[in-house]
């Protein structure tokens, strides 16, 4: 089963990100450690939207779909807004002094870290499509 | 987001509920602002009551613990973190920039 659902590209909307989540994956039978996963995923990959793909809030939709599958929870979220290049990403500062830290690149790692698998894609005709994958243990 | 600060005479204690994410992460920034610039720099967050934190919430406190630990003049300390929160911490790196407590008497007494 697919649930679909269309969110303004502004920071109120995360709450509501993470609650149509947490509904729409009840059913994968999750423990509470890799529902947290995918619910911080999602939030970390909405704001990577607003803030970099729409470059602010209110500039555009974000549409987030979930399909639960027997072995996978599969997350599809697209916006209209810039293309960007995953590779451009800076790697997160292990071993930095406290003062030598930066903020940037933190949200794309983690969901690295949290997910399975992430796949990016952008068509002009489509814009931007990320594909989350969670695997469903048994 | 509601924030709350007490001060002690060795230290002041945030508590706060819910999700630190980037709608809410703005208010903690605000209260831990209030502290820094009042010149007070020994800070336990409580967090027995959050129950999501994302990157951004991260960084807002790095930014206070850097004012905090420069010149040695004090320091922001963490407890009651939920177990997932803490993971997700550890996973991007963060979590040696914190000590973190158990309970807020160990948290209080540490200063």
């Amino acid at each position: 089963m697919q649930r679909t659902r269309v969110f303004p590209g502004n920071y109120k909307s995360l709450a509501e990100i993470s609650s149509f989540i947490e509904q729409s994956i009840k059913e994968a039978g999750l423990d509470t450690r890799d529902v947290y996963a995918v619910k911080l995923a999602v939030d970390e990959a909405c704001c990577n939207i607003i803030d970099h793909a729409y470059g602010g809030e209110h500039k555009g939709e974000m549409e987030i779909s979930v399909q639960v599958e027997t072995d996978c929870l599969k997350i599809e979220l697209r916006d209209q807004g810039k293309p960007f290049n995953p590779a451009d990403v800076p790697p997160p500062q292990f071993n930095a002094t406290l003062e030598e830290l930066e903020e940037h690149g933190a949200g794309y790692y983690l969901m690295k870290k949290l997910m399975d698998s992430v796949h990016y894609e952008y068509s002009p005709q489509t814009g931007n499509r990320m594909i989350l994958k969670k695997r469903i243990k048994n | 987001m509601e924030v709350s600060i007490t001060q002690y005479k060795r230290c002041d204690v945030v508590k706060a509920a819910g999700r630190v994410d980037s709608n809410t992460a703005p208010s903690l920034a605000e209260a831990l602002d209030s502290i820094t610039e009042a010149g007070r720099f020994k800070i336990v967050f409580d967090m027995k009551d959050i129950s999501f934190v994302s990157s951004k919430g991260w960084w807002v406190l790095i930014d206070t613990q850097k004012k905090c630990k420069r010149y040695k003049r004090g320091e922001l300390v963490l407890v009651n973190i939920h177990k997932e929160i803490q993971e997700s911490l550890n996973l991007v790196g963060l979590g040696t920039y914190f000590q973190i407590f158990d309970d807020l008497t160990a948290a209080v007494g540490s200063f």
